[in-house]
């Protein structure tokens, strides 16, 4: 188990959701963890949606004072040194979507390449419109990775088409996922999905559920 | 692989504009309609369309009537700010007669409000926002799914009347993510659009774009076949959804983002024995005037649920004609209604309160 978890990918593959239970993943093993949001490209659905139920968990939230508030600015919080700089503790780490979200992250990539105990990982959902084949995620990756200076030490396999999503719709996505596993040369972390659905061997999500659902 | 993507609304519309026939785009940067843009910038290049992000929205609406004119299928979107901003070029698109699609991703207001969601544009976007006699045909949609194919539907009528068309959506719409089907690709090509300014190649008159009339008996002429044709939308392109409506003594009316939590609280009030349902309208304009009358016949009274401080609710009273009372439950800046909040002022009604 490695100190830093990163979750980068695409715009929209769901790297919230993953990141949110896997930090609630964690504190169940008794670790002492930290969840910091360094999402500089969304303006709604952050992991401060989730803040009271983490810290209910005994999970520490970093997360922008202007996450879901009306201020349209890109910040990171100054407490997101202490990610780096405090190796106590598990981090989990909520990176924006694309090369452009990634470009938080590069602040802190020196130290994380210093201390050498993480994993960078690509959360995919190949429903998802601009990375529905291996070769398109092959893509994004490369410019993620360029953006932070960082690379990628897994996958997650994230496919899912939101509530209509069946274990059908995942296993439809298997073969795309193989495929990207072959020519990325990287190993699949884990494959993710709705609690409601997830079949042995897969980590459950529970996702949150908003008024208009 | 199933024929469904899952997309953000902001996605889907760009998407749907682009297989609709759009190859031109022009806008600039606002949250929470971004994604739109940013989405077309990465398409619009590998399909021989034209991307390009004007130096103000004022600059962007004005290249939309540049290439109306010309009968191809054009596209701006933008978020309230934004559009305020397009307001003058709106009245000189409708002035000129020229069929476009103007998205509105919406956010609190007024001034620069707040990037959360809302729909207090409903006023600037179905009473004009712009100067002078006009309409724009506005559309409502109120899933991803409906983001996707009201944008074919808002080119359709564009072209079909000659008028401008709205996507009125929200925040929310615009960020929300869901399982869509995406519409098929349909012929770039201008349709038949003989006063497109296409060339004449000497082999007819010039066609003239142009909303300036010099002598005011030609304008009010203009002024009133253009009411025809509005007067034609009205009778044939209202939409609505009517939802439990059939046997309720309280209709809710709602659209985009506030009719799907009123269906929850629609759900939830029928579970405690109180007899509710909803209209919720596709066309704000045209307003689905005829299917409120004919519902506040029939109920005890109407709900109108919004994300403003009450705009619609004026519509709503207007086909009311009195025959029941039409009672505000809201939020605005940004926030959402709950269920709950809509639950309680329909209970509050039933037990003959206000």
């Amino acid at each position: 188990m490695k100190r830093l978890t990163l979750f980068c990918g695409h715009y929209g593959s769901g790297k919230t959701n993953v990141c949110v239970n896997y930090a609630m993943h964690l504190r169940s093993m008794g670790l002492e963890v930290t969840v910091a949001d360094l999402d500089i490209v969304n303006p709604y659905f952050r992991t401060k949606d989730s803040q009271a139920q983490l810290e209910e968990a005994g999970i520490r939230v970093i997360s922008s004072p202007f996450a879901n508030s009306n201020v349209d600015l890109i910040a990171i919080p100054s407490e997101a040194y202490s990610l780096t700089e405090d190796r106590s503790r598990y981090a989990v780490l909520d990176i924006g979507g694309d090369e452009r979200g990634a470009l938080a992250l590069g602040r802190f990539s020196d130290a994380i390449r210093e201390e050498n105990d993480y994993e960078m990982l690509c959360v995919v959902n190949f429903y998802r419109p601009l990375t529905g084949t291996a070769e398109e995620v092959l893509g994004v990756m490369a410019e993620i990775e360029e953006a932070c200076g960082l690379r990628f030490t897994g996958l997650v396999h994230n496919s899912n088409l939101g509530a209509q999503t069946t274990l059908r719709t995942i296993e439809d996505a298997q073969g795309e996922m193989l495929r990207l596993q072959e020519l990325s040369g990287l190993p699949l972390a884990f494959t993710s999905a709705d609690e409601r659905i997830a079949a042995g061997g897969m980590f459950p999500l529970r996702l949150q559920k908003r008024v208009y659902e | 692989m199933s024929e469904k993507v899952l997309m953000k609304g902001n996605e889907a519309i760009a998407e749907a504009a682009i297989r609709s026939g759009c190859r031109f785009y022009f806008g600039y940067p606002i949250t929470p309609q971004t994604e739109l843009a940013a989405y077309m910038a990465r398409r619009m290049p590998k399909i021989g369309g034209v991307f390009l992000q004007a130096e103000s929205e004022i600059a962007a609406i004005n290249m939309v009537y540049g290439v109306a004119g010309t009968g191809k299928r054009v596209m701006t979107s933008s978020s309230s700010p934004g559009v305020s901003l397009k307001q003058e070029g709106i009245s000189y698109l409708a002035g000129a007669d020229l069929p476009a699609v103007i998205v509105n991703v919406q956010r609190g207001g007024p001034g620069l409000g707040g990037i959360q969601p809302s729909q207090s544009d409903y006023f600037q976007a179905t009473k004009g926002g712009g100067h002078g006699d006009y309409h724009l045909i506005v559309l409502t949609p109120d899933s991803v799914q409906e983001m996707a194919d009201l944008t074919g539907l808002a080119f359709d009528l564009a072209d079909r009347y000659r008028v401008p068309a709205m996507i009125l959506a929200d925040g929310t719409m615009g960020q929300m993510m869901e399982p869509v089907v995406l519409p098929p690709e349909r012929d770039a090509a201008v349709a038949d659009k003989p006063w497109a300014v296409t060339g004449t190649e000497n082999k007819r008159p010039h066609n003239i774009i142009n909303s300036l009339y010099l002598a005011p008996d030609v304008l009010e002429k203009t002024n009133d076949e253009r009411y025809a044709r509005y007067a034609e939308i009205q009778a044939k392109e209202a939409r609505w959804e009517s939802w439990m409506m059939d046997d309720a003594e309280y209709g809710i009316v709602a659209f985009g983002i506030a009719a799907r939590v009123a269906k929850n609280a629609v759900t939830h009030l029928r579970q405690n024995g109180i007899k509710a349902g909803l209209i919720r309208p596709i066309t704000v304009w045209p307003f689905p005037t005829s299917a409120v009358t004919g519902a506040c016949a029939r109920v005890r009274a109407m709900v109108s649920v919004e994300l403003s401080m009450g705009q619609m609710i004026e519509d709503v009273r207007l086909a009311a004609e009195g025959r029941c009372p039409v009672t505000l439950c809201s939020r605005s800046g940004g926030m959402i209604p709950e269920p709950q909040q809509i639950i309680a002022c329909v209970e509050r009604l039933a037990k003959g309160g206000k």
